[in-house]
C-alpha cells in the first residue's frame, strides 16, 4: 500500500528525517515508537503533507503514485487519512457541515455523485455509536469546548466517515484515559479490513494491548532502528528507550 | 496651493447652493442655517482632522458634484430590492420619500409612516418635539450638513404600547448619470413600552457618475421600548462591471432612556467608501445596548466605523462586536469609544474588534477608546488582527476540503458570529447569501 523510501526531511534547515525505509501492505497494522524528539510526528506530517516540512532525499509511493507531490487534500481524497495529535479547535464549523463539504469534495474528486442527505445522516449516527460519540457533539463547531478524549473520538469518528484506506494516528493515546482509550481501540479496531492499512504512532505500549499491531519500529534520531514484532512493544516498555540507544551507541 | 482651492471649491459651492436653495427647503430656517454656519467653521475633514485622518473625504470630494439628482427609477427597477417580502417597505430616491413607490397599505394603529416634509408640515408634534435634537451640529461637519440641507427622508413613529412585528425595511436608493450629493435624513421615535425592527438599506441603481450620500438618522427609545435595528450597506452591488460609484457618510444617532433595549447591526458588503458615525447615548438605568458590525472589503475600498457608546446613567450594559475581513488594497479602520459618565456607576461596557487580513496590501486600523469617570464598572475591549490561521486551513484540508473551500468555510465561520446575531429570519437569510456570494 505505501513504500517509503530512504526519507529525509527537515524544518527550518534542521534535518528530522534522516532516511526512513518502510514497507506496509493492505491489512497490516505498524506501531511506530521512539523517544520524544525522535521523528515520530515528524514522520505522520510529511505524510500528510504538511508545507512546513522539506522533503529533501528519498520517495513514498502510495498505491502506485507519488505521494509526496500530491496536495494535502489530494492525498485526503486518495485515502489517507491523519487522526491529529492535537486535533484543531474551529469555532463556527459545525462537525457536520463540516463532515458534509469534506465527503462533498471527496465524493466530487472520485466522480461519484452527491451523496444523499438521508444517507449521510444515517451513517453519521451509526458512527457515532461506533465511537460513542455524543449526537450533541456532531452539531457543535469543530473540537471546540471539547475535552481531551473528546477530541480523539472525535478523530475517530471523522475517520469512520471518511473511510480512509491508509489511517495515521499519531499519538492518539496520549492524554487519554484507559476507558476512552478502550472507546477509540474498539473503534479503530471495527474499522479494520483486509482492504486497509493502519500506522499508531505512540510513545508507550499500552495501546497497543487493544490495537494488536502486526509490525512494531523503533525510531530513533530520524532513522528506523529496530523492527520486529509486537513482543518488541512489551520489551521497550519493560527496558525503556535507553535500551534501544545503547544497542546503536555499542 | 492648488489643492486648498480646490477643497475649498466644494466647500463654497455647498455654501453656495445652500444659500439658494434654502428657503424652498422644509422645516425651520434658523435651524438650518445655525448649523451651516458650523459647517462653515468644520470645513470638510481632511487628513489633519483626528476622526477622519484614515478615509479621506476631502479627497473625493474635490471632484465636481452636483446638487439636484436628475434620474427616476421606475417600480420594476427597484423590485428586487425589496428583499423583504413581509414588511412596510419605504423608499428614498435620491434622499426623498416616494410615496407611490413604497409599500404602506394598512399600517396598524399606532404606527405612522410618512416624509419629513409630511410630518414638518401636518405640524406633528412627536416631530416638532424629536427633529434635530439628538445629533449635534457642532459635533460633526457631515451632521452640520445634513442638518442644513437635508430635503427629505422618513418620519416614523411607533405610538406607546404598540408592537410592530413586521420589519419596516427603508430602502434608500441612489440614481444618477452626473455626480451627486444627496442628504438623506430620517427620524424614527418609538414611545414608551413599544416595539419595531427597523432595516435600512443602502444602494445605487443604473448610474454612471458618483453618488455622496450623507446619509443621517436619529432614533429615539423611550422607556421600556425595544427596538431592533439594521443596516445593510451594499451600494456598488447593483452595478455592472465593479463599477465604483457608492460614496457614503451614514450617521446614526440613537437616544435610549431607562431600562429600554437597542440592537443595531452594520454590515457593509460594497461601496468605495463607506463612514459610518454610530453614537448611542444610554440616558437612563438599566439600558442594554448592542451593536454587531461586519465589514468585507476589497478593492480599493474604504470602510471607517467610528462608535461612540455614552453610559450616563448607572446600571446599564453595552456589549459591542465588530468583525471585518479585508482583501485587496482595501482600508477599514474601527474606532470605538465608550464613556462611562460618573454617574454611571455598575455600568457593564464590553467591546471587541476582531479582523483577518487577507492580503498583504489591505490596511486595518483599530481603535479602541474608553473614557471613564465612575469607579464601580466593568468594562473591557479588545481586538485582534490576524490571517487566516495556518493550522485550521491545513486540519480542513487534511480531510480533503480544497484550500479554497478551506479559506471560504473559515471565513464564513469567522462572519457568522455577527450574522448570527440577525433576529429577521428572510434577512438572515438572505445577508447570508450575500456573504457567500462574496466569498465565491
Amino acid at each position: 500500500m505505501i513504500s517509503i523510501k530512504n526519507l529525509h526531511a527537515s524544518i527550518d534547515g534542521k534535518e528530522i528525517l534522516k532516511g526512513i525505509n518502510l514497507e506496509i501492505k493492505a491489512g497490516e497494522v505498524h506501531a511506530i515508537m521512539g523517544p520524544n524528539g525522535s521523528g515520530k510526528s515528524t514522520l505522520s506530517a510529511v505524510l500528510a503533507g504538511r508545507s512546513e516540512y522539506e522533503v529533501t532525499e528519498g520517495e513514498v509511493t502510495y498505491n502506485g503514485i507519488n505521494l509526496l507531490e500530491l496536495s494535502p487534500e489530494d492525498r485526503a481524497r486518495e485515502g489517507v487519512f491523519l487522526a491529529f495529535q492535537y486535533p484543531i479547535e474551529i469555532p463556527g464549523v459545525s462537525n457536520v457541515n463540516f463532515l458534509k463539504t469534506a465527503i462533498g469534495e471527496i465524493r466530487a474528486f472520485k466522480g461519484l455523485e452527491p451523496m444523499a442527505a438521508k444517507d449521510f445522516l444515517a451513517m453519521l449516527k451509526e458512527k457515532q455509536k461506533l465511537v460513542e460519540l455524543d449526537g450533541k457533539l456532531a452539531n457543535r463547531s469543530v473540537n471546540v469546548g471539547f475535552s481531551g478524549g473528546e477530541k480523539k473520538r472525535n478523530e475517530i469518528f471523522q475517520m469512520a466517515m471518511l473511510n480512509p484506506k491508509l489511517a495515521i494516528l499519531d499519538e492518539t493515546d496520549s492524554g487519554l484515559d484507559i476507558d476512552a482509550l478502550r472507546i477509540v481501540a474498539n473503534g479503530v479496531n471495527k474499522l479494520k479490513s483486509k482492504d486497509n492499512a493502519t500506522i499508531i504512532i505512540t510513545h508507550y505500549q499500552r495501546l497497543l494491548d487493544y490495537i494488536i499491531p502486526d509490525f512494531v519500529h523503533v525510531i530513533y534520531n530520524g532513522k528506523i532502528v529496530k523492527s520486529g514484532s509486537k513482543e518488541l512493544a512489551l520489551e521497550l516498555e519493560e527496558k525503556g528507550y535507553d535500551f534501544i540507544k545503547e544497542e546503536i551507541e555499542a | 496651493m492648488e489643492t486648498a482651492i480646490k477643497t475649498s471649491t466644494v466647500k463654497d459651492k455647498l455654501i453656495f447652493e445652500f444659500d439658494t436653495s434654502k428657503l424652498f427647503l422644509f422645516g425651520n430656517t434658523k435651524l438650518r442655517e445655525k448649523a451651516m454656519e458650523s459647517f462653515y467653521k468644520i470645513g470638510i475633514p481632511n487628513r489633519k482632522h483626528e476622526e477622519y485622518k484614515y478615509t479621506r473625504i476631502d479627497v473625493m470630494l474635490k471632484e465636481e458634484f452636483y446638487f439636484s439628482p436628475d434620474k427616476n427609477c421606475n417600480d420594476e427597477q427597484i423590485g428586487h430590492l425589496k428583499f423583504l417580502k413581509d414588511a412596510f417597505v419605504v423608499i428614498i430616491e435620491n434622499g426623498v420619500f416616494v410615496k407611490g413607490l413604497s409599500n404602506l397599505q394598512n399600517l396598524p394603529k399606532g404606527l405612522i409612516i410618512c416624509s419629513l416634509v409630511d410630518a414638518e408640515k401636518s405640524n406633528s408634534p412627536v416631530f416638532e418635539k424629536h427633529y434635530a435634537k439628538y445629533a449635534d451640529v457642532n459635533a460633526d461637519p457631515f451632521i452640520a450638513l445634513n442638518t442644513a440641507m437635508t430635503k427629505d427622508g422618513v418620519f416614523i413613529h411607533v405610538a406607546k404600547n404598540t408592537i410592530i412585528e413586521k420589519p419596516i425595511h427603508i430602502i434608500h436608493v441612489a440614481t444618477a448619470i452626473q455626480n451627486t450629493i444627496i442628504h438623506p435624513r430620517n427620524l424614527i421615535v418609538v414611545d414608551e413600552n413599544a416595539q419595531a425592527k427597523i432595516v435600512e438599506s443602502f444602494e445605487i441603481l443604473d448610474s454612471t457618475a458618483k453618488i455622496f450620500s450623507n446619509a443621517l438618522t436619529e432614533i429615539v427609545i423611550d422607556e421600556y421600548a425595544v427596538v431592533d435595528h439594521y443596516k445593510i450597506q451594499d451600494e456598488n452591488a447593483g452595478l455592472p462591471d465593479r463599477q465604483e460609484l457608492g460614496y457614503l457618510v451614514n450617521t446614526t444617532q440613537v437616544i435610549q432612556k431607562k431600562q429600554s433595549v437597542f440592537t443595531t447591526h452594520t454590515f457593509t458588503l460594497s461601496g468605495s467608501l463607506v463612514r459610518n458615525n454610530l453614537t448611542l447615548v444610554l440616558d437612563g438605568e438599566h439600558i442594554e445596548s448592542h451593536l454587531n458590525g461586519l465589514y468585507l472589503t476589497a478593492g480599493n475600498q474604504v470602510v471607517d466605523n467610528h462608535t461612540v457608546v455614552d453610559h450616563r446613567k448607572p446600571n446599564c450594559n453595552s456589549n459591542e462586536l465588530y468583525k471585518g475581513i479585508i482583501d485587496g488594497k482595501s482600508t477599514a479602520t474601527f474606532n470605538g469609544k465608550i464613556f462611562v459618565r460618573k454617574d454611571a456607576q455598575k455600568t457593564n461596557a464590553f467591546q471587541s474588534n476582531k479582523n483577518i487580513l487577507l492580503s498583504e496590501a489591505g490596511t486595518i486600523n483599530t481603535k479602541p477608546q474608553l473614557e471613564i469617570y465612575a469607579d464601580d464598572v466593568k468594562c473591557s475591549h479588545g481586538t485582534s488582527t490576524g490571517k487566516l490561521d495556518e493550522d485550521k486551513i491545513f486540519y480542513l484540508r487534511a480531510r480533503g476540503l480544497s484550500l479554497e473551500s478551506a479559506k471560504k468555510l473559515l471565513m464564513h465561520a469567522f462572519a457568522s458570529e455577527v450574522v448570527n446575531t440577525i433576529k429577521i429570519e428572510p434577512l438572515h437569510e438572505y445577508i447570508e447569501g450575500k456573504i457567500f456570494k462574496k466569498f465565491e
